[in-house]
């Protein structure tokens, strides 16, 4: 018999028994989207998970720092004979270096410095920290009270909420307002001013670097609750935050001037730290290799990104496990049909084969009722499944939004895991009408023909 | 006897069933030429093994021994596909219940051996016609075989056994279900299609007035052998 007309015959044949064959089909589709739910939840969580994890720079950063930094000054030196590889200064030299490196896409330094900020006759003391303008797709700044920098050298600022209540309450009516910034200014000494002593002295002295106070006016622009910075490299976080290109060009001194003082080049700053950003968390290790390479410490998280994709595995095999179980009782439910319409139907297998119908006819026939039962219930249960998790994303949604927290998308059907459920549906109901369909083809038609 | 040429011949056909230890001997040693365009009648009682003898002529069934052979073909030694292709392409079968499908139209149920045969659709929509209008059903080619009496229906099963232009035809007491005006009636109709068409007609009935009747030649089965075997004058 040809498929087309092969394909006739079976959806007639589950048209007419629509009640029966429906309730087979929702069966299946039960166990698709069972299936399908928990494997979208499974999905949903890991890319809810890596999305925010990936967007917080966390890992998809080194953190590199001067090995003479890293050992600090107070450890003991090294015991063994080998001498140490003296570490390069962590200078705009070694930025550029860095930033050759392949699949490198972003090098800054680490501007943070403690200094005094006024704002309506108060003062305060408190950290800075210059926020490089990739950190404005992080995650941190969603959800925050007015908006982030509107350029890498604005004259803006943004800051912490618990700082910035102590500014002003409520935070949100600082947003508009200016303050000030107080800092120390790093101002190297390379001309000589013949009217200027000090200068000369300098100059006598080969060369050397001031410390200026400085003030800065800055418009407030955001007001932020978590904090962007917490926990990178381990340096704790700040409250108030600066656009890093503006923050570079203040000049801020930092610790290490004095030891770049002391190495004799004090024109070229060496700073604390700087982050190298990588296109993915699966560039750490390579990129981190090359920085070793070029004598500077290294830091990563990508050890935490390896278990909790570990623990991400586990917890899809599980609940695949568990909507596989789900499918394996709508496959009975297929069996059980397909057994109970030979025998109902037995007659009719009797007649198909005395008007010539092969066994390889018959046993088609039950082969494509149990797939179009697979098919069909594959597509409503893959919707099915679908509905469900949209359902979860909205319940969570609504509790999220009662917590005062941002809605979370928590499911997500990829068109790999829709096509493989549909694709596993029929393929679970073809399996299951192996047996059925065996044995309607095994009949005997004198038999089967005697049947009532 | 019949002097043609053989176009159906049986060798010392048997047919044994196992009931335990128990060996019934459905069909015993029975040999039979059937020339081409014949009406020959099955006649016995019921038990006698016609209907049994017909199954293996039809090639809906093998027998334990002997031999059938149609169209230089040994039915008991073909292979299930090839017994299948015999029965689509040679055969037409009308049995005493009608076997229609209930769930299709008339049109469709005689569309049914042309779906098998892998007949283009083209052609099938006219065989279907054909078929219908030669058992005068052709106004009730949508009606279900529930909205059709015991007559139609029977004649709508004749239509789908001659769709396929098959060169023999076998009824399995084509009369039984129904009453005698619609028993005759079918019985013309056999008659009329196998002067038309020349093709074999092999019938089972236990009816012998009928067998006499409409058959031109009469083999007589009692306790599944052939008893006598006589030419209708």
């Amino acid at each position: 018999m040809k498929k087309r007309d092969l394909s006739e015959l079976a959806l007639r044949n589950l048209r007419e028994a629509v009640l029966r064959n429906s309730l087979t089909t929702l069966g299946v589709a039960v166990g698709v989207a069972s299936l399908v739910a928990m494997l979208s939840l499974g999905v949903g969580l890991q890319t809810l998970a890596s999305q925010r994890l990936t967007r917080s720079g966390l890992f998809d950063a080194v953190f590199v720092m001067s090995q003479n930094n890293f050992r600090g000054q107070r450890r003991p030196a090294a015991t063994d004979a080998t001498p140490k590889k003296q570490s390069p200064p962590l200078d705009e030299d070694a930025r550029a270096q860095l930033a050759k490196l392949s699949n490198v896409t972003e090098v800054y330094p680490q501007i943070r410095f403690v200094t005094d900020v006024k704002y309506a006759g108060k003062s305060e003391t408190t950290s800075v920290l210059g926020l490089a303008d990739s950190t404005r797709s992080s995650g941190a700044f969603e959800g925050m009270t007015g908006s982030y920098f509107s350029s890498p050298t604005a004259n803006e600022t943004i800051l912490q909420v618990e700082f910035a209540k102590e500014l002003a309450d409520p935070p949100a009516t600082l947003i508009g307002k200016d303050l000030t910034l107080r800092y120390a200014e790093r101002a190297v000494l390379s001309k000589v001013d013949p009217s200027d002593p000090e200068s000369v002295l300098d100059a006598a002295m080969g060369g050397g670097v001031s410390i200026v106070p400085r003030e800065k006016t800055l418009r407030i622009v955001g007001v932020i609750e978590s904090d962007p910075s917490a926990g990178i490299g381990g340096f704790g976080g700040a409250r108030v935050y600066l656009p890093l290109k503006m923050a570079e060009q203040l000049h801020v001194a930092q610790p290490d001037d004095l030891q770049a003082f002391l190495n004799g080049n004090p024109a070229k700053p060496a700073y604390t730290a700087m982050t190298v950003r990588v296109h993915s968390p699966k560039d750490v290790p390579q990129v981190e290799a090359a920085i070793k390479q070029m004598g500077f410490a290294t830091f990563s998280l990508l050890d935490a990104t390896k278990s909790l994709r570990l623990v991400f595995t586990v917890f899809d095999l599980f609940l695949g496990l568990f909507g596989s179980l789900a499918l394996t009782v709508a496959s009975l439910g297929i069996i059980n049909t397909l057994v109970m319409a030979i025998l109902e139907r037995r007659r009719e297998i009797g007649i198909l084969k005395a008007l010539g119908a092969t066994d390889r006819d018959v046993r088609s026939l039950f082969f494509a009722e149990a797939g179009a039962m697979g098919f069909f219930g594959g597509i409503f249960g893959v919707t099915l499944g679908w509905l469900i998790g949209v359902a979860l994303t909205w319940g969570t949604g609504i509790y999220l939004h009662r917590q005062n927290l941002p809605g979370v998308k928590i499911s997500y059907v990829p068109w790999w895991l829709a096509l493989g459920a549909v694709i596993f549906s029929i393929a679970v109901s073809l399996a299951a009408g192996l047996y059925p369909a065996g044995r309607a083809a095994r009949l005997n038609p004198v038999e089967a023909l005697r049947y009532e | 006897m019949p002097t043609a040429p053989a176009f159906i011949q049986a060798e010392s056909v048997s047919r044994e069933y196992r009931l335990g230890e128990t060996i019934i001997h459905a069909v015993h040693e029975v040999s039979l030429n059937i020339a081409k365009g014949e009406f020959l009648a099955l006649l016995g009682s019921s038990g006698s093994g016609k209907s049994t003898l017909l199954s293996m002529l039809a090639g809906l069934d093998r027998p334990t021994s002997g031999a059938i052979h149609v169209q230089e073909r040994n039915l008991a030694e073909l292979e299930a596909d090839e017994l299948a292709r015999y029965r689509r392409e040679t055969v037409g079968m009308v049995f005493q219940t009608f076997n229609l499908l209930p769930r299709m139209t008339l049109e469709e149920n005689v569309e049914l051996p042309l779906r098998l045969a892998e007949v283009d659709r083209g052609e099938r929509d006219a065989r279907v016609g054909e078929a219908l209008e030669r058992v005068r059903l052709g106004a009730r080619r949508k009606h279900r075989p529930s909205e059709l009496s015991g007559g139609e229906q029977q004649r709508g099963a004749l239509a789908r056994a001659l769709v396929n232009r098959p060169a023999i035809l076998f009824a399995d007491e084509p009369t039984g279900n129904l009453d005698s005006v619609n028993g005759e009636q079918i019985l013309l109709l056999l008659r009329e299609i196998q002067d038309s068409l020349g093709m074999t007609v092999i019938m089972v009935t236990h009816e012998r007035p009928l067998a006499e009747r409409f058959a031109n030649r009469i083999a007589l089965l009692a306790d599944g052998r052939l008893v006598s075997d006589g030419v209708q004058a």
